[in-house]
């Protein structure tokens, strides 16, 4: 039973086991961050589970049918085994290892209640009656191993009234209070198209896992953490509650402005869709635009000659910037501006985002090639580590790669014992349809 | 504080702003000791924008202040002084973390850089949090929060096709920052217990944020679609969007065929089941306004609490958008106690929010903000013998 690691080199969690149950979004990025840093995970059942589906194959058809092809797929082909080929499954596992358990069944329960005697860390984000219907919760878990660190990040957490209500990412920002803050001055609450909360909780659980393994490696304990994603969102908007706390206040919606910068905001740049961001605060700021700009007339008049002034007629004023930034480039302006001392940025799409010099030179995105999509770049691993940095030892594996590994290897079954989970299905060579 | 995670690991936090002091909160929140070191007589530039009690400034009643420094001790220092870098190096003897966010160079020029700190204290962990990094050719250039959200992605994809990108819920990004360099600089701890060494952790905002958005690189890798703006809809279905209701706003989800067939039936037009214009995804989206027509009445009758409930218990996702004020009376959030009452000496008893996760064993915790200052006594005199004379020459020289 070997397998090619390439672990050449160290990183800070070899030798910490994860089993990732989690879906989506929110716990696979979480769980991704920990095996970049050398952790051990062995990612159960596929998160993207839904592409098995007969539905959801019809669904890509006619997008692809309708001239929109359906982006998750290289170019669009969700190919033969649709489950290996999407986007988001290759972007959120690498360097986990690939088996598959049917847990509505109790063979494939007692399978992963010996994978838990062997590991370190449980990641899930389900509903929180899930685990429970399984008989896979915390108490049990640690009943198998005490030492067990359990993380459940769901929508509203493990208690309280809407403990099981339904929640997404696209529901949740807005639970959260972030789209009360977030439109422009004249409209109604936005949200993300980034579906923030989920990021939020990723980031915030791989801490919290963090935080439980340097627990541990003092006092030999595991421990349970309960994360609910709307309040992971709340913490960020500490100001904010603290205004109404203090007055009562209820924030307005400020779109690009800024309670005292002027200008601020973004401006249209020559092209199509092309725009930039600029922030002027200071005196000394404006001057520096002001003859970045080529200190055009209007620029000399009074009522912009202080940072009130320029704040009260920031209609005017962002007109009047636009008409010079709508005849550069974004990245022009921004170079322009910078060079003189004025915060600026261009307005980055998707493309332009994996060109950026800056992202570029400091190596953000890393390449993977994989059989089953080929060769293709990646966001990275956020933060730069000058000692341990993060390790890319394996692409996103096929759903059931490493069957043999984990069921042969560490639950020392027989060939013909793996063949005939196999054939009864409680493994496979596929993810089940969903079951959760 | 009682004994948990981070106990015995002491913290100095030089950061300033968001980004830093929020990674040094959380560090104080799972039990580190956190020495906040702020310029002497003004402090923190967080405790001039406020918000403050009654609208009235006050420097030690700003709430992004209190908020980014609970939990922390205060002590003045200059570091831009030959002699309060002389007694900052002193004091890194005996550090586990050091937090700045200073532009890159800062503390080079001040003679505190990694290179010259680890010289000092192999063991130290050193948290750089700032725009772009620390290399690379924008390392130098300004920003503050809308230049971030433009230059990761975010900007560009939020707001209405038709109008200017729009920027997010406030200055998250630099809430990022804080977060990622909260979570390596836990990274570090770990590596440190192996290797008995610290690191430099150069966290860039632009790229805590650059990987932050649903699929967007993905889309553009895999299928060759630039993600384009759509308002407050969602590219693969709908509903998924945000409608007006009766007293406000509320998000639906309905993101599979069982929910919308379920929100078709509550409405009271179960025909819709059957309509040709709503049987695939593909339909739902070239009639999404057809089928607003038919929804938003029915979603105007009706509060957005009373639709929170209702769509909830009928297993379509829906949740109100909620401002701060229904935040704090919302039940659930009582029911968690979610929410932190702090007493503060200047500020009076505020409302913060509470933890991010709970964990049973090592729990968060929270203490008020420090006054500036406040500990100068406690740190100097106690613990590194200064006398009250010496303290009272370092205060005339403008150092403390």
């Amino acid at each position: 039973m070997t397998i090619d690691f390439n672990m050449t080199e160290k990183a800070v969690l070899d030798g910490v086991r994860v089993l990732d149950l989690s879906r989506v979004w929110s716990g696979p990025m979480a769980v991704r961050m920990l095996a970049d840093m050398g952790a051990e995970v062995i990612l159960i059942d596929a998160p993207q589970a839904r592409v098995t589906t007969p539905e959801y194959l019809q669904m890509v058809k006619q997008f692809r049918a309708a001239g929109r092809h359906y982006p998750y797929f290289p170019d669009g082909d969700p190919g033969d085994e649709p489950w290996n080929r999407q986007g988001s499954y290759n972007d959120f596992n690498r360097n986990k290892l690939g088996i598959t358990l049917n847990l509505a069944v109790e063979e494939g329960r007692e399978l992963f209640k010996r994978l838990v005697k062997v590991s370190d860390v449980v990641v899930e984000n389900f509903t929180p009656r899930v685990m429970k219907n399984f008989g896979l919760d915390y108490t049990v878990l640690k009943e198998i191993n005490p030492a067990i660190i359990m993380i459940s990040l769901p929508g509203y957490g493990m208690n309280g009234p809407y403990r099981d209500y339904p929640a997404y990412g696209t529901t949740l920002e807005q639970h959260a209070g972030f789209s009360s803050v977030m439109g422009y001055p004249d409209s109604g609450p936005y949200r993300t198209q980034s579906t923030y909360v989920d990021p939020v909780a990723s980031v915030n659980a791989t801490s919290a896992v963090m935080l439980a393994l340097l627990y541990r490696r003092h006092t030999g304990k595991g421990q349970y953490i309960d994360l609910a994603q709307v309040e992971a969102g709340v913490t960020l908007l500490g100001e904010v509650i603290l205004d109404y706390s203090m007055n009562g206040r209820v924030p307005q919606r400020l779109g690009n402005r800024h309670t005292f910068m002027a200008p601020h905001g973004c401006y249209r740049c020559r092209g199509d869709d092309v725009w930039v961001t600029i922030a002027v605060g200071t005196d000394e700021e404006w001057h520096a635009f002001c003859d970045a700009m080529g200190n055009p007339l209007w620029t000399e008049e009074t009522k912009f000659a202080d940072q009130l002034g320029r704040w009260h007629h920031q209609d005017e004023l962002d007109r009047l910037v636009q008409a010079w930034t709508v005849l550069h480039g974004h990245y022009e302006v921004m170079h322009i501006l910078q060079a003189a001392g004025v915060a600026a940025g261009a307005v980055l799409n998707a493309k332009e985002l994996l060109a950026d010099p800056q992202l570029k030179e400091r190596a953000y995105f890393i390449e993977q090639d994989s059989p089953s999509v080929g060769k293709r770049p990646y966001p990275g691993f956020p933060v730069k580590l000058s000692r341990t940095p993060p390790v890319y030892r394996r692409p996103a594996p096929r759903v059931d790669e490493h069957t043999d590994f984990v069921f042969g290897g560490l639950l020392g079954l027989t060939k013909e014992e793996i063949a005939d989970l196999m054939e009864r299905r409680i493994i496979g060579n596929r993810p089940p349809v969903t079951q959760a | 504080m009682n004994d948990t995670v981070l106990s015995g690991i002491r913290v100095l936090d030089i950061s300033e702003g968001i980004s830093g002091p929020y990674c040094g909160k959380m560090l104080a929140s799972f039990g580190a000791e956190v020495i906040k070191i702020e310029k002497p007589s003004v402090g923190d530039v967080s405790r001039t924008p406020g918000p403050f009690p009654g609208d009235v400034p006050h420097p030690e009643k700003s709430g992004l202040f209190l908020y980014l420094n609970t939990g922390k001790k205060s002590i003045t220092l200059n570091l831009h002084n030959a002699k309060g870098a002389g007694i900052f190096r002193e004091i890194v003897r005996s550090a586990d973390v050091l937090v700045e966010n200073f532009p890159p160079g800062v503390m080079q020029s001040a003679g505190l850089d990694y290179s010259t700190l680890s010289d000092i204290n192999s063991r130290l962990v050193m948290t750089s949090i700032t725009a772009f990094g620390q290399t690379g050719p924008y390392h130098n250039y300004k920003a503050v929060t809308i230049i971030e959200y433009a230059l990761s992605g975010h900007q560009y994809i939020n707001g209405e096709p038709t109008r200017e990108p729009l920027q997010g819920a406030g200055p998250q990004p630099e809430y990022q920052g804080g977060l990622h360099g909260f979570m390596a600089t836990l990274m570090a701890l770990y590596s440190r217990e192996d290797t008995g060494l610290g690191q430099w952790l150069d966290v860039s905002i632009q790229e805590c944020l650059a990987g932050f958005h649903q699929f967007t690189i993905t889309r553009y890798t895999y299928g060759g679609l630039i993600k384009q703006r759509n308002g407050n809809r969602y590219e693969s279905d709908h509903p998924i969007s945000i409608y007006p209701c009766k007293d406000g706003y509320v998000a639906v989800s309905a993101s599979a065929r069982p929910q919308q067939e379920q929100l078709y039936t509550l409405i009271g037009m179960p025909e819709l089941i059957q309509d040709p214009r709503f049987l695939t995804p593909q339909d739902r989206i070239d009639n999404a306004d057809a089928f607003d027509e038919l929804l938003v009445p029915w979603l105007k009758q009706r509060t957005k609490e009373e639709l929170f409930h209702t769509l909830s218990e009928w297993r379509i996702p829906c949740a109100p958008v909620a401002d701060p004020r229904d935040l704090l009376s919302d039940p659930h959030f009582k029911a968690r106690e979610f929410w932190a009452q702090i007493e503060h000496p200047e500020a009076g008893s505020l409302t913060h929010p509470g933890p991010p996760f709970r964990m049973s064993e090592t729990p968060w915790q929270v203490a008020r903000a420090p006054l500036l200052g406040e500990h100068n006594e406690e740190i100097y005199s106690g613990r590194l013998g200064y006398s009250r004379e010496n303290l009272a020459g370092l205060r005339e020289q403008g150092v403390i």
